[in-house]
């Protein structure tokens, strides 16, 4: 892993790194080779590093107080807000937390998905990421359910619900999920344990996603692999840390507008009103972040089909690495490809859309049409651009373009493009 | 690029307000009306909040609980801020069930500062069986519960009317422009000189729906005065460190390259 052997000066030092290589690690991600071209969209990882500390560090807190009883659970939130010493300001830190989270994800995984970063060698890191993510919407869910209101349960209950598509064993899975048969105080005592555990689970990967990623090093914004260390790359300490600072406050600033002036605007007030089994809320919505997957699922008129083309819609990017043919990984130098990809970032902005809205006329024919293409884009579109784009040539390294020592015209004129997008 | 950019975050903030928004009901607008506590250093207007307990003790209480409202909070800090002897004079005007005593048996003693607000009726049953069917939700946190917030409670407060043409109306049900369906079981509850308030304010149906109002929104969200004090606070650091972290960086960079 690393690049240069390292010895500490002090001798303790030495003693104990020859025992635990601590300071070696240290060492490796100070110094930790980065291209010097990354723009603010590569800031998002080290956004998410500190959303998923500030949910486990708040989440803590709260189960402090948290009761994880049917009868309990919403008075507890409540004593939460108005008795626990800056209670609502945990509360309110940890609900946008959530949210702000899931933005910061889509926005690394869409940059992902413009520079190629899952192609060779990356693909494990992508698939980690993958998975991280699939971990995020299982606790997002499971923690919307805790507070025990009426979007809650009958969240809750829809989203279980759909293990019962499942043929001949669905019904038993689904009483299995419940402990009973319907969401009762059981589903809310497993809904409250697995919530607890998934972050650390979450946490694990995300060491196992930074780690998968020091190997190659990042990929950047020209795609091309660079030499390391070179006149490409600058250390991570201080150049990138102090990058990700800044990013990372302004991101904070846009967290507090939300926590201090708009804590609710992101939620459904029926979650204000406590569970009631026997009183259907009108409008049943997830979360805005799971609502894309939610149009996918109610575009499909089987549910059992339904559950499938909603569980394919996350899996289908675990194959992107091989689904995508291409061998030029950035956007920058894939004209055809780019116009593709704001079309797919429109189309899944439509799904969440229209994921918010009731399931029936011109909606749902919108939420068909763009699910029809998000699968198209990824199963027809992407594969056959790989064979058929004609891609702009890429320069030989990224201090190349700046320096002009280009020797050939074409090349000259996309550094231009590069110059423009990276700036 | 620069432009697809822009677009994209149009497009993520639209879609943000958009399902915020969403599945609003075709009501007419909210009626407006100015609240104090809205906006950056937002805050209850304390006179308001006294007269909206008044109503809401005088008033809506004879079938409203508040159940996780308790006495104290009357005199806090951010709240209606009655004096403690005061807030102690509304508690000990209730009566609660307390005990069991040393011999075992219940009793009837004046409520404390420490106790919840009493509630109206003993269970959920005996309050449906009071109104018709319908059950009086708690109001605690009415104000975050229903889409709309304060405008919306104020507006429905003030939305009685005869029903349009063609609307036909069972027995104990009124027709309310801003409840969902027009359809609502409890009868206009304000009318003008309803209530006579204790600081002279005159007493009109408009003034009593925004005191009352104001009086829901605190008990939704008692700690609103601090949180606008604490955000101000929190971004204003944010913002300077921001700047500072800023010039920190170019110049770190301006070691490897001119611009970041």
């Amino acid at each position: 892993m690393s690049d240069h052997e390292y010895t500490p000066s002090s001798k303790f030092g030495k003693w104990f790194n020859d025992r635990l290589p601590l300071l070696t690690l240290a060492n490796h991600l100070t110094d930790y080779p980065t291209p010097k071209n990354l723009n603010y969209w590569w800031t998002f990882g080290g956004i998410l590093t500190f959303c998923l500390i500030t949910q486990i560090v708040t989440g803590l807190v709260l189960a402090m107080h948290y009761i994880a009883h049917a009868d309990m659970a919403f008075s507890s939130v409540e004593h939460i807000m108005r008795d626990v010493n800056y209670g609502w300001l945990l509360r309110y830190v940890h609900a946008n937390g959530a949210s702000m989270f899931f933005l910061a994800v889509y926005i690394h995984i869409f940059r992902s998905l413009f520079y190629g970063s899952y192609k060779s060698p990356r693909e494990i890191i992508w698939i980690l990421g993958i998975i991280i993510y699939l971990l995020m919407m299982a606790a997002a869910f499971m923690g919307y359910v805790l507070p025990w209101g009426q979007m809650s349960f009958w969240g809750a209950t829809v989203i279980t619900n759909l293990f019962s598509a499942i043929p001949l064993v669905g019904e038993s899975i689904t009483t299995w999920l419940w402990g009973g048969y319907s969401v009762d105080n059981p589903t809310l005592t497993r809904f409250f344990t697995l919530h607890y555990l998934i972050p650390f689970l979450i946490l694990g990967l995300v060491v196992l996603h930074i780690w998968a990623l020091h190997v190659p090093g990042n990929n950047n914004p020209v795609g091309i692999d660079i030499k390391k260390p070179s006149k490409d790359t600058v250390p991570f300490h201080p150049y990138i840390v102090i990058k990700d600072a800044f990013a990372l406050l302004m991101f904070c600033i846009v967290f507090a507008l939300f926590v201090f002036y708009q804590p609710n605007i992101l939620g459904h007030a029926d979650n204000y009103i406590e569970a009631d089994p026997l009183v259907t809320p009108a409008h049943i919505v997830p979360e805005w972040y799971l609502l894309p997957f939610y149009a996918i699922l109610r575009s499909v008129p089987d549910k059992l089909m339904g559950v499938v083309a909603m569980l394919s819609a996350i899996l289908i990017l675990a194959a992107l690495p091989w689904l995508d043919t291409s061998k030029v990984r950035s956007a920058v130098f894939r004209p055809l490809f780019r116009q593709f990809y704001w079309i797919l970032v429109a189309d899944v902005l439509i799904l969440g859309y229209v994921g918010a809205m009731p399931a029936e006329g011109l909606y749902l024919l919108i939420a068909r049409v763009a699910t029809a293409y998000y699968f198209a884009h990824f199963l027809i579109i992407l594969p056959v651009l790989g064979w058929k784009e004609k891609t702009t040539p890429l320069p030989l390294s990224i201090t190349e373009p700046v320096l002009g020592g280009s020797p050939n015209l074409a090349a000259a004129r996309s550094d231009e493009k590069i110059e423009k997008t990276i700036k | 690029m620069r432009k697809l950019k822009n677009i994209f975050f149009v497009l993520i903030f639209s879609v943000i307000v958009l399902n915020s928004s969403n599945s609003a009901e075709k009501s007419p607008p909210f009626l407006e009306t100015k609240w104090t506590f809205k906006g950056l250093f937002g805050k209850f207007d304390r006179a308001s909040l006294q007269r909206g307990y008044q109503v809401y003790t005088e008033v809506c209480a004879s079938c409203h609980s508040m159940k996780y409202l308790t006495y104290r909070n009357l005199a806090e800090k951010g709240g209606p801020e009655f004096s403690e002897a005061e807030a102690k004079a509304i508690a000990a005007s209730f009566e609660v069930t307390d005990g069991p005593d040393s011999t075992g048996e219940m009793f009837v003693r004046p409520a404390k500062l420490s106790d919840k607000f009493v509630m109206p009726y003993a269970n959920e049953q005996e309050a449906k069986a009071a109104n018709g069917g319908a059950y009086p939700p708690d109001m605690s946190v009415l104000v975050k519960a229903r889409k709309g917030g304060a405008d919306y409670i104020y507006s429905l407060l003030l939305g009685y009317s005869e029903p349009p043409e063609g609307v036909e109306l069972d027995d104990g049900v009124y027709y309310n422009k801003y409840m969902y369906g027009n359809k609502i079981k409890m009868p206009a509850p304000l009318s003008d000189d309803l209530i006579e308030y204790t600081d002279g304010t005159k007493s009109t149906a408009e003034q009593m729906s925004k005191d009352v109002t104001n009086f829901l929104m605190w008990s939704a969200e008692p700690h609103l005065e601090q949180r606008h004090k604490t955000g101000f606070r929190v971004i204003a650091y944010l913002i300077i460190l921001t700047v500072l972290v800023y010039f920190t960086m170019k110049k770190i960079w301006s070691r490897v390259e001119p611009k970041v």
